[in-house]
């Protein structure tokens, strides 16, 4: 490689010295930096007990039962498999359109397509009854049913897209770290697959769900658009308020076109994600009869079970209304509301692409059956602990992507004389 | 001075280190029920149908010594194979099915289910006089049958020739043998349960605990791929009891159905009796819009 030929070691060495720096660097940090990751790992490791409560025990603990087979974990799977997606509608603005405010920014959609898709997978194995059989799903080893399982395309589409976010990412942190501009030979490609993966990856979970024939509510073919058209609310949500944070903690000069540049992308589709809501209601309710039933029980109960209706009006009533503030221009100017709006919708997708897709899918049952499901205290527990475990990976990794692009992360032989040693010298 | 604000520092980071690998140890501890019943030999296990003959006679000894030991119980465990020019099928007179529920009892016991969650194959369900309507109909009542204005209509696994929950398992865990059953290999399944949110009949369980089972009850005549005491984690499904009916056996819900409801054999035997019931018999099966063909067919009598 190149490095020899400058004089400095190879990456052997520099790439070692990168990874004690940046371990150095992501526990380095304010109180208030301390405070949050503390915080986060006392949630982290409570869902870590609780989740080897749950191996040792068996799934009893959860609220799941043969009628409803996937709960919660299931519903944030699928949840973040969108946020994971959503991160492309940085990607494209910066590399198809040129958009140079997104570029500087982009880093944070790929981390956070790291951050989510190690959440989504946390999330698939804490639903598996035997953890200690996952070699079994290894092409080579054991006997992956690919072509004809959904879920071995998942696992193949979901762990690709790690992979190409985490190359992706890590080779610009890493050319910053060497204080060099990285090569666009060296990445673009990959960030064009990247484009096409993301679309890919929601597409495939989608069709995990909408290819059984024998659940009605699933069986419904807008089921993969509607994923999209959700991800790309709850992403761009998720990252402008992160981009916001990292403004207020002086991180990163965050430009503000970059985030307009989102809230435009937003006001498209938080309209599309409820109007495909309303093409799939409209189906279910006009045709009425068993077709209408799932949606019947989502909405409005049935049989004298309404566990899902408090939810799901919830997330109707959160969407329109960030919709609404998105959309009224006066409102949206106010930068609280704004972000509440953000908030707002990124919960109310949360609830309708989790609990509000799958549970209906088990209720009624494929015999029409109604055993409702709430999920239990140790499910709630997991789940907090992969959500705190998450936000950790992606507040270390945002700040080692912008403290290699301050400088603050460069190798010592190139950094600039840092505050440190100044203070030192006097 | 900032040598030592950076000294002081590194030895918080130390302090935070071993606190937090304290944590860790002492969150992930429960753990240990789990790894502490699992071997090495079972962990590494092959595929079923990758087993060499004397692989299985290995699994199948350790599994035998494992029910000694876990369960109390002296059982056998069988590889029956299927034979060739055999095809099984059921068939089920809704005509004089009263809704006992004897067919779940007699499984209850053959299949060694879990006493606690009182797991049985076949559920029975009670239909509303006039219409086919599963919402109309009931499978939790508790009264005197047959009931007035009711017809009875018991579903298991449908074994169908194009099952869906086959397609889903991401593992080769399940899959239909030359002679029609749908087996699962327990010790291959993962627990996904994709195959339960595919299956449209409700025909698979999953083994949410450990099963219950006091030694007096366990049923000896066990079979891998059937009626042997599952695991923990893993799904499970009516085999037609295929450690009985490859043997020559009828399966214990048609044994123990006392109205004679219940009709089962080789489709490939024209003299049998399932044979007669299919071709003299107006059939149908369930959901046939699914395109799963089931193996289990229907009638009405009268």
């Amino acid at each position: 490689m190149t490095t020899e030929s400058r004089g400095t070691p190879g990456h052997h060495v520099t790439f070692a010295r990168f990874l004690w720096r940046a371990a150095g660097n992501a526990t380095d940090g304010s109180w208030l930096f301390y405070a949050w990751m503390f915080g986060l790992t006392a949630v982290a490791l409570v869902g870590l007990n609780a989740w080897a409560r749950q191996m040792a025990g068996g799934m009893a603990v959860t609220g799941m039962s043969d009628h409803v087979s996937w709960g919660l974990y299931v519903a944030n799977f699928t949840f973040l498999v969108g946020l994971a997606a959503g991160g492309v509608m940085m990607v494209i603005p910066a590399y198809l359109y040129r958009d140079r405010e997104m570029h500087e920014v982009v880093i944070i959609g790929e981390l956070l397509a790291v951050a989510a898709i190690v959440m989504a997978l946390l999330f698939v194995n804490v639903d598996i009854g035997r953890l200690d059989r996952m070699w079994h799903l290894a092409p080579g080893l054991g006997q992956l049913n690919w072509p004809m399982s959904m879920l071995t395309w998942d696992i193949l589409v979901l762990s690709t897209y790690l992979l190409l976010s985490l190359y992706i990412s890590g080779y610009l942190i890493y050319m910053r770290f060497l204080g060099r501009e990285p090569n666009p030979r060296h990445y673009v490609p990959f960030v064009l697959v990247s484009i096409v993966w993301a679309i890919s990856i929601h597409t495939v979970t989608a069709f995990l769900y909408c290819g059984i024939g024998g659940r009605t509510f699933w069986n419904s073919a807008l089921m993969a658009p509607r994923f999209l058209a959700s991800a790309f609310v709850a992403g761009p949500a998720f990252v402008v308020l992160s981009l916001q944070v990292v403004r207020r903690l002086e991180l990163f000069d965050v430009p503000e076109a970059a985030i307009e540049t989102l809230l435009k992308i937003m006001r498209v589709t938080v309209v599309v994600n409820l109007f495909l809501l309303f093409c799939e209601l409209f189906t279910h309710f006009y045709t009425g009869g068993h077709h209408s039933e799932a949606v019947s029980y989502l909405f409005f109960g049935a049989h004298g079970h309404s566990e899902l209706v408090p939810w799901i009006w919830t997330a109707v009533a959160l969407n329109t209304a960030a919709a609404a503030v998105l959309l009224g221009r006066p409102l949206a100017d106010n930068r609280v509301l704004l972000n509440a709006a953000l908030v707002a919708t990124f919960v109310g997708i949360w609830i309708e692409k989790g609990m509000g897709l799958i549970i209906p899918g088990f209720v009624p049952s494929t015999l029409a059956e109604i055993v409702p499901y709430t999920p239990s205290l140790p499910e709630w527990k997991i789940t907090a602990g992969i959500w705190a475990f998450g936000l950790m990976i992606f507040t270390v990794a945002v700040k080692l992507a912008l403290h290699s692009m301050s400088g603050e992360l460069r190798l010592a032989e190139l950094a600039p004389k840092p505050d440190a040693d100044t203070k030192e010298a006097a | 001075m900032a040598e030592q604000g950076t000294t002081r520092r590194r030895a918080l980071k130390a302090l935070g280190v071993t606190l937090g690998a304290g944590a860790f140890a002492g969150a992930i501890s429960p753990i240990a029920t789990f790894t502490e019943g699992l071997t090495l030999d079972e962990v590494l296990q092959k595929h079923y149908r990758e087993l060499s003959a004397d692989e299985l006679a290995r699994v199948i000894a350790r599994l035998e010594a494992e029910t000694r030991a876990r369960y109390g119980a002296e059982v056998t465990i069988a590889d029956d194979r299927p034979t060739e020019g055999v095809q099984l099928a059921y068939a089920l007179n809704l005509s004089v099915c009263i809704g006992c529920r004897r067919c779940a009892e007699a499984c209850f016991v053959e299949n060694n289910h879990d006493r606690r969650t009182h797991n049985a194959y076949p559920r029975v369900f009670e239909m509303e006089q006039g219409t086919m309507d599963m919402a109309e109909a009931d499978v939790t009542y508790r009264h005197a049958v047959p009931a007035e204005g009711h017809f009875y209509m018991p579903v298991q696994c449908q074994q169908c020739a194009n099952p869906p929950c086959v397609k889903a398992c991401p593992t080769r865990a399940t899959w239909q043998e030359p002679d029609g059953i749908v087996v699962i290999d327990y010790n291959w399944c993962i627990g996904c349960r994709y195959c339960q949110a595919a299956c449209p009949y409700h025909g698979r369980r999953f083994n949410w605990q450990r099963p219950e089972l006091a030694a007096d009850e366990v049923n000896p005549d066990q079979g891998y791929l059937s009626n042997r005491i599952r695991p923990q984690g893993v799904v499970e499904k009516c085999t037609f009891c295929l450690h009985r009916v490859r043997r020559g056996r009828h399966p214990a819900c048609l044994e123990a159905c006392p109205t004679g409801a219940r009709v089962f054999g080789n489709v490939l035997d024209e003299r049998s009796e399932i044979r007669w019931v299919l071709e003299q018999k107006r059939i149908f099966v369930l959901k046939e819009e699914l395109g799963t063909h089931p193996r289990f067919f229907y009638y009405f009598d009268q």
